[in-house]
């Protein structure tokens, strides 16, 4: 069996449920932040696939290389975020940081 | 000469207001009260009037007429300009000298009568006042001066009546004078405004000569006359309001004597004698048929009066309805002649008596008296010379006045015929009353035996200051005073000077009256008047013996004679009722309106104005209600609604991102079920 497109774009489709449903059903500060990683991911797959079949050359690829140093860039600041919370709260669990709420 | 008449006057004016100035600031300073110097004043003003009438009769009348004031532009009557001066004509000249010679006789007699009175200064300040007001009503060339003036005297006359306000009885007589005095003011006022819309002068003579153009004319000139005679009928005291005068009495006599029946009582018939020639001849009627009436009542009155000073206040009355009734037959002249006379004998009749009840110390009803002639022998000479006077006994001015009247009375009833012969049937009558009942009054008080020996005994002759001027007065009552001849008054300097003037409306008739041409009407009196000397000797003659017959020798007895005709003699006793009608008509009425009104007030317009209040709180009581529960309601419904709207909306806002996320997928769900697969 060739593997086509539609392969790509289900494997992308599972990875993006999966870290969405981390990013929603996890308290933890840090698990949420890996399932936005999954959607990311499940993002680049999307656009290298597109780009190899879509005759495009590499500018998916480029655009995949893009994200990633964003990602990299995102996590800095965010498990940065997660460490003042740790400080702040004693707890990375993101329900309890709600003294704003009030 | 002249400055006799141009300047003189004002100076003559201004005098008594002098005195009345200086008396009321600084009198209580001056040596004795200052009653010498309102008395000095009084007589050096005698002297310039004597000088200002000498003038007149060598150079004529004479008017000082000056702009007084103007009240611009109307575009209803035009330009208003409102003049003011005095006139010097025969009826003021004569006036002047009348004025100034009682009140200075009356000043004179005063300082003696009230020595003791703790108003003293006072006194003579409010006689200075008065004069000066009175005069000031006789210069005035102009009908509003002569009102603004008539209003002052009759402030004067409410002073001096009500001089002893502690007691109550000056007080209620100073408030009637005024009072009644104000009905007939109403009249004279719209009586000048008749006169100033329909001429638009107000000078006598733009007056004059307005009614000869025709301006006012017909109803509307009978009208303005009667009008104004309802001033004069208040100011004279004519029927129907001639009941101030009696009580009026309450002030101190030589007031009476001078104020309320020399002077301030004959304006009315001056004021009637100076708008002579325009009245209208069915005014000229109402005037004579008002004095006819108000002569014959109020002699009917003296006759029984016991109050030697009611008994004088009656025959003013009397005299003055004379008077009036003199110039409504047209006798002008006449009536103002017996005004003059009038005034002399009547202010020395009223002094006399002043001098008995100083004599008899503050004794009044001549039931007390009696047998006063040894006692007080200057004064029963001066009182029996003026009682001639009034009673037309010849040889006195009275007789050439009255008797002129009588004739002028004779000739009106040839003239008009018919009904009019009562005017000089009754016109004799009451000469006849008058003689009787003045004898009446000088039999009683001065002859027979004295009836209360204690007071006889204390009583004395009055001083000096007092029996001079009576002296005099009665000196004046004298017919050499106006005429040398003692039967004839034409040829005297009086009626030569105060000449019957042409009445303006000559020829013209009324319903019952004829204005007669001077000439014709002179022609009338002339005829007339034998008849009526004769007439009147004979029963002026009857009247006096009947009073002695009845008083003196008593061949009648008085006593039976009232008991046999007790209405009639209570009738006239109690005045005819007026004063106790006046208290049911005018009195009662008010008051019984009043109390009309106030239960209007009370209950209908209080009711009416409660009622309201009360509708209006209900009102608001509802509105109220529907202000809370629907108003409130639905706001409340709104909130409410918002708030339960809130109570489900907050449930999504738990700020948890996760939770937001969670809806957003559902929501493209949703979405994407909508659109692809519907």
């Amino acid at each position: 069996m060739e593997i086509g497109l539609n392969h790509y774009l289900v494997l992308s489709a599972i990875l993006f449920g999966l870290g969405l449903f981390a990013m929603i059903t996890r308290r933890n500060a840090i698990l949420v932040l890996m399932g936005i990683e999954l959607i990311l991911n499940a993002a680049n797959i999307n656009l290298v696939a597109f780009s190899h079949f879509g005759g495009m050359g590499v500018d998916g690829q480029v655009l995949t290389i893009f994200v990633m140093i964003l990602a990299v860039a995102e996590a800095a600041v965010a498990l940065g975020i997660v460490l003042n919370l740790y400080n702040n709260f004693a707890t990375v669990d993101v329900d309890e940081a709600n003294t704003m709420k009030d | 000469m002249e400055f006799a008449l141009h300047k003189l006057p004002l100076v003559v004016l201004l005098i008594p207001m002098f005195s009345f100035l200086v008396l009321s600031f600084f009198g209580k300073k001056l040596p004795r009260g200052g009653d010498w110097f309102g008395t000095t004043l009084l007589f050096i003003n005698l002297g310039f009037s004597v000088f200002i009438l000498y003038s007149l009769t060598q150079l004529g009348k004479y008017e000082l007429n000056v702009e007084w004031f103007n009240l611009g532009e109307n575009k209803i009557l035009g330009l208003q300009t409102f003049y003011a001066g005095f006139q010097i004509d025969a009826l003021t000249g004569v006036m002047l000298v009348v004025v100034n010679a009682i009140s200075a006789f009356v000043h004179l007699f005063s300082v003696k009568y009230m020595e003791n009175d703790t108003k003293y200064t006072r006194y003579f300040a409010f006689l200075g006042l008065f004069t000066f007001s009175m005069l000031g009503l006789i210069l005035g060339n102009s009908i509003v001066l002569m009102y603004v003036f008539w209003e002052l005297v009759g402030v004067s006359s409410y002073l001096l009546i009500g001089f002893w306000y502690e007691k109550p009885a000056p007080q209620e007589a100073a408030k009637k004078a005024f009072i009644v005095n104000r009905v007939g003011d109403a009249g004279f006022l719209l009586g000048i405004l008749i006169i100033f819309l329909t001429i638009g002068s107000f000078t006598f003579n733009g007056i004059f000569e307005g009614v000869e153009a025709g301006k006012l004319s017909g109803g509307m000139l009978t009208a303005a006359g009667i009008l104004l005679f309802c001033g004069a009928v208040g100011k004279s005291a004519q029927f129907p309001l001639h009941v101030w005068l009696p009580d009026a009495m309450e002030g101190p006599t030589p007031v009476s004597a001078l104020i309320h029946a020399a002077t301030m009582v004959a304006a009315g018939v001056y004021l009637v004698a100076r708008v002579f020639v325009m009245l209208s001849a069915d005014a000229l009627t109402v005037i004579t048929y008002i004095g006819v009436i108000t002569a014959f009542i109020s002699a009917t009155i003296a006759i029984t009066q016991n109050d030697i000073k009611k008994v004088l206040a009656y025959s003013t009355i009397s005299q003055l309805g004379y008077m009036i009734m003199a110039i409504g037959v047209g006798a002008y002249s006449f009536g103002f002649f017996h005004l003059v006379t009038h005034a002399f004998f009547k202010a020395c009749l009223f002094l006399t008596a002043g001098s008995v009840i100083y004599g008899m110390h503050h004794v009044q009803d001549i039931r007390e008296m009696g047998g006063l002639r040894k006692k007080m022998p200057i004064t029963f000479y001066t009182f029996l010379m003026a009682t001639l006077a009034i009673s037309g006994v010849p040889l006195t001015s009275g007789f050439l006045s009255k008797d002129s009247i009588l004739a002028a009375t004779l000739a009106f009833g040839s003239i008009n015929g018919g009904f009019n012969y009562i005017v000089p049937i009754l016109a004799f009558l009451i000469a006849g009353m008058t003689a009787f009942y003045m004898f009446r009054l000088l039999i009683l008080t001065f002859l027979g035996e004295p009836k209360n020996k204690e007071k006889y005994d204390h009583c004395h002759e009055s001083p000096k200051q007092m029996t001079i001027p009576l002296m005099i007065l009665a000196a004046l009552s004298f017919f050499g005073v106006f005429s040398f001849n003692p039967f004839d008054a034409s040829g005297g300097w009086f009626l030569k000077l105060v000449k019957m003037p042409e009445h303006l409306l000559a020829g013209t008739s009324g319903l019952f009256y004829h204005i007669l041409p001077l000439e014709e009407y002179m022609e009338h009196i002339h005829h007339a008047h034998m008849t009526a000397m004769v007439l009147s000797l004979v029963i002026s003659g009857l009247g006096i013996l009947t009073a002695f017959t009845f008083y003196y020798w008593k061949k009648v007895d008085v006593e039976k004679l009232t008991e046999s005709i007790k209405p009639l003699y209570n009738f006239s006793l109690n005045k005819w009722y007026f004063d106790e009608l006046y208290d049911i008509i005018a009195i009662k009425s008010t008051m019984g309106l009043s109390r009309m009104s106030a239960w209007f007030d009370g209950k209908v317009v209080d009711g009416a104005v409660n009622g309201a209040a009360s509708v209006t709180r209900s009102f608001s009581k509802f509105n109220g209600l529907f202000d809370n529960i629907v108003v409130d309601g639905l706001v409340n419904l709104t909130g409410g609604m918002v708030g339960a709207f809130g109570l489900i909306f907050r449930k999504f806002q738990t700020g948890k991102i996760q939770t937001y996320i969670a809806f957003l997928v559902f929501g493209i769900l949703v979405m994407y079920f909508i659109f692809r697969v519907l």
